[in-house]
């Protein structure tokens, strides 16, 4: 900028273009009225206030107000809620056609719901626009408000403009017997008070806490950190978020480790509460239902060896054993594999007789992996079982044939092929959980039902999120910044000699006045000084006194 | 040691009422001490603060024996959250009052601190066995944090309460939104006692109403009901003749026993809030307004901000920090848009939104303490009908 717009003071300091309030002696540069001064941020000159020629001044205007950047934050507040309304897309049962749910849970409001999006309102692009808008807020207008603010509190001269003085909320004078004694009482209470002294021909200011000034500006950057790191996510590799479900014994590849690692589940374990438990008692007597108290899976972790194809099954070298348990994944190589779910016996293995129905003879049994089912079986005496179908999850469709829903046995059903010396031609059967029908009328020989396998399956989440660290980072920063700003408030104390032999208090904190007044209490009690007026605080009472008077003197009228 | 814990509670209970008495004293024994020239007003005020400090010993008496015999800290179903938040608003009060020595704040705050224990006491107190998801002390360190922080807040409504009661004329002749609202969180002040008065009369007699009904899905149901049946269930039949019928059936859509609590504690509370009108002759902010009369707006509503100030970096802490801790060691992620996370990130963006509009616009004053009031309605939205009409990972009582 030219060096003409620049603002000279009186006590020979350049203030930037804009700037309200001298940078150094305080004299204010605007606004030669006698209300009490605006001290937010100084008075300083900011970009915001200064320029709005350009459309680059525009965005960063609308963006560093905090008007905006409340309105940003109350919009963000009303999406959310929205999205509580009804449950999100993610909350609904899978398998179930959104569109219709959402009409056939909630009615037409759930229809309307489901049209506007709002089943998926968090990961909806307009969502999307407030948090973004929300960042781009918190970084302009901190830029906007730290760097003059922070050259401005650098910049402060002890000795102040008699009209920064006088325009202060908390001013006063005082007319003690010796000044020079009472300013060296009030700078050693101030000392003992922790305030920082500087002096200046005998003038003084005492200020504490200007740190906790950027507070605001340090939490502000930890959530910006936290943002991006959050957006980190959308980039390829750094998050991984898979689910497998896992049988006693079996051995599976882990999803989104690239076929890396393999994990074995040894052994499912529930445990339920005892309901005999005495502290429990009580509670368990209330409901029926039996409490889980823990679930684990006894898990072993493989890697493959290096150099071997995917798809080939390579060498697996064990590295590591760990029990998973809600709340204690197993951890390795960043991913971590969580317990999230469990299935108890689930059918695994299913057992059929193939049995002579006139003499109720049984020929032989074959015993069916339901999850690897082969094609034939072969029994003694030259007979054979073929599996012509199976369905893992029997249902018959709307047309009337045999299909199945998943390749889950939950309601396992078969088409067998039986053949043997003695039949001409291979005898079908259908055989389902209380079901056996012959397909092509009466059958010589049937398959009967001798037994059923189960095994518990275990659900686990595999997990990697590299924008952790991030996240961390971010996260803490901002909660420093918090407390920083929180819990300290910035005060300052200006002593000041007049010329009459006066001193001239004002005091300034950017918060929790009754505490600076405090302050100027012990001041006055250990010194000759005065407690300075609140001049704020006399403002309000004077009109809350005319206002009764108003409202007493309408009173006796009546 | 849990019979134990529920006596340490009465106690801790009883000794808000006299701390809410001596408070009381405090405000208006004030004027016979000033006629002997007494500038400091009297030592009721320190009184009422030290039993509201033995009360809240005796209530932490009650959180550790209850952990002892349940074998985890007691903030892990309705009845334990609520009681425990009742406290840490009694904290919140202790701490704050350090700070600002302000008796109306006791005045005003021990009552509503056992309003909320008393409300928490109508969910049943049994003590619970934690499913595998809560056996964390991450979720302990979360819930606690975030109690203490609501707690605290909670202190910022109260404040900002006494501003408003101060500050608003609520004489007969003015008829505004700002009177109509403070007359209406009277009410509902009025209804929370007259509810828990209700459910616990109710409970204590043996009440119960059982009916088999068919739900919503056409299946046959039964429910039973703990206050008289104003709407009964679909097709409600009761089950015991002895029992009383409902007086009106309610479609199958309609969740009638839910239905039928909000109705009585509505009712019950237009009940009180009558006699209270029909005894005082005036608006009840009205008939509050003498107690207040030596109160500084200026110091009300600092107080009102400086408790939002203390409360809201814990909140943060407790209530998203930490929450994202445990979400990510128990849920595998840390944030998943669950209707209780989404609830306590609205109570973060709200007070955001209250400290810039305080610090940076200048929001002060009445504006301020209605923001301070919305906020507690938020927690207690969130702790009420989130955990118990939302459904969601939350909602384990």
């Amino acid at each position: 900028m030219l060096s003409m717009s620049k603002v000279s003071c009186e006590c020979g300091h350049i203030n930037p273009e804009g700037t309200e309030i001298c940078e150094s002696c305080g004299k204010p540069l605007q606004h030669e009225n006698k209300q009490v001064l605006n001290m937010r941020y100084e008075g300083v000159a900011r970009r915001s206030q200064t320029y709005n020629k350009s459309i680059v001044d525009k965005i960063w205007n609308f963006f560093s107000s905090v008007k905006v950047g409340v309105w940003i934050i109350v919009l963000t507040l009303l999406a959310s809620s929205l999205g509580t309304i009804f449950p999100q897309e993610l909350f609904i049962p899978p398998n179930v056609d959104p569109a219709a749910h959402y009409a056939q849970e909630y009615g037409v409001a759930g229809k309307v719901y489901y049209t506007l999006g709002f089943h998926n309102l968090y990961g909806s692009w307009w969502y999307m626009g407030l948090i973004a808008a929300l960042g781009t807020s918190l970084i302009i207008a901190s830029i906007d408000r730290v760097v003059p603010l922070y050259r401005a509190l650098k910049t402060q001269r002890v000795t102040r403009h008699t009209g920064f003085m006088k325009r202060q909320r908390l001013y006063g004078t005082s007319q003690p017997e010796n000044v020079d004694e009472t300013m060296a009482e009030a700078k050693e209470l101030l000392k003992s008070k922790r305030y920082n002294i500087r002096e200046e021909n005998g003038n003084l200011v005492a200020e504490k806490n200007r740190f906790s000034r950027w507070g605001p500006y340090v939490n502000h950057l930890g959530l910006i950190i936290f943002l991006l790191g959050a957006m980190l996510r959308f980039f390829p590799g750094m998050y991984v978020d898979e689910n497998v479900w896992v049988r006693d014994g079996e051995t599976v590849v882990l999803p989104g480790t690239d076929g890396e690692y393999y994990l074995e589940n040894e052994e499912f374990v529930l445990e339920l509460y005892d309901e005999e438990d005495e502290r429990f008692v009580e509670s368990m007597a209330r409901t029926s239902d039996p409490v889980v108290e823990t679930f684990q899976t006894n898990a072993v972790l493989y890697e493959r060896e290096q150099g071997d194809t995917i798809g080939v099954d390579g060498e697996l070298t064990r590295i590591d054993e760990h029990p998973i348990e809600v709340n204690d994944p197993l951890t390795f190589d960043n991913f971590s594999v969580y317990q999230v779910d469990y299935k108890l016996n689930e059918f695994s293995d299913m057992s059929f007789e193939l049995t002579n129905r006139e003499t109720d003879e049984a020929v032989g049994q074959i015993d069916i992996d339901l999850f690897d089912p082969e094609d034939t079986y072969e029994l003694d005496d030259g007979y054979a079982v073929d599996i012509h179908s199976y369905f893992p999850d029997f249902f018959f469709t709307d047309d009337g044939d045999p299909s199945t829903r998943s390749s889950v046995p939950d309601n396992p059903a078969f088409i067998f092929e039986m053949s043997g010396p003695d039949l001409e031609e291979p005898e079908i059967s259908f055989v389902g959980i209380q079901q056996n029908m012959d397909v092509n009328g009466d059958n010589q020989y049937g398959m009967n039902f001798a037994d059923l396998d189960t095994n518990h399956v275990t659900a686990l989440t595999v997990r990697k999120d590299l924008t952790l660290p991030f996240l961390i980072v971010g996260g803490s920063i901002f909660m420093i910044g918090l407390i920083q700003g929180s819990y300290w408030a910035h005060r300052r104390i200006w002593l000041q000699r007049g010329e009459d032999g006066s001193v001239h208090l004002a005091g300034h904190t950017n918060k929790n006045w009754q505490s600076l007044k405090r302050d100027f209490e012990a001041l006055s009690n250990q010194t000759e000084l005065q407690v300075p007026a609140d001049q704020i605080e006399e403002k309000e009472k004077k009109e809350e006194a005319e206002k009764e008077n108003e409202t007493s003197s309408r009173n006796e009228k009546e | 040691m849990a019979a134990l814990s529920e006596t340490l509670l009465l106690i801790a209970f009883f000794s808000y009422f006299a701390s809410t008495i001596l408070f009381a004293v405090s405000l208006t024994g004030k004027k016979w001490r000033n006629k002997e020239g007494d500038m400091s007003g009297n030592r009721w005020g320190t009184f009422g603060y030290t039993v509201a400090i033995i009360g809240f010993l005796f209530a932490m008496g009650y959180f550790f024996t209850r952990w002892a015999a349940a074998g985890h800290p007691p903030v892990s179903n309705m009845f334990e959250y609520t009681a425990f938040l009742g406290i840490t608003l009694t904290l919140g009060f202790i701490v704050i009052y350090a700070i600002y020595k302000s008796n109306v704040l006791g005045l005003f705050t021990m009552p509503i601190a056992m309003l909320i224990i008393a409300y928490a006491s109508i969910f049943p107190r049994e003590v619970e066995p934690l499913i595998p998801a809560l056996q964390s002390y991450w979720l302990h360190i979360h819930v606690i944090t975030t109690a203490i922080g609501q707690g605290i807040l909670a202190v910022s409504f109260v404040a900002g309460l006494v501003y408003l009661i101060r500050v608003i004329d609520t004489s007969k002749e003015q008829k505004n939104k700002q009177t109509f609202f403070l007359e209406f969180i009277m009410y509902c002040l009025a209804s929370v006692l007259a509810f828990v008065v209700v459910s616990n009369a109710f409970n204590l007699a043996g009440f119960e109403s059982e009916f088999n009904y068919v739900n919503e899905l056409g299946e046959e149901a039964e429910i039973t009901y703990n206050l008289p049946p104003v709407f009964g269930p679909h097709e409600g039949e009761v089950a015991d003749e002895n029992q009383m019928d409902a007086l009106i059936t309610m479609p199958d859509w309609v969740e009638s026993e839910d239905l039928n609590t909000v109705f009585w504690s509505l009712a019950s509370g237009l009940v009180l809030y009558g006699l209270l009108r029909l005894i005082f002759r005036k608006r009840l902010s009205y008939a509050l307004k003498p107690v207040l009369k030596g109160v500084s707006p200026d110091k009300a509503d600092e107080v009102s901000y400086r408790a939002i100030a203390i409360g809201f970096p814990i909140f943060t802490l407790g209530g998203l920090i930490f929450a994202m801790i445990w979400a990510q060691i128990a849920w595998t992620r840390f944030w998943g848009w669950d209707p209780k996370e989404v609830w306590a990130l609205i109570t973060f963006l709200f007070y955001a939104a209250y400290l810039h509009l305080r610090l940076s616009r200048g929001w002060h004053g009445a504006p301020s303490a209605w923001l301070a009031v919305i906020g507690f309605a938020i927690i207690m939205f969130n702790l009420i009908f989130v955990n118990l009409v939302i459904a969601g990972l939350h909602s384990y009582a």
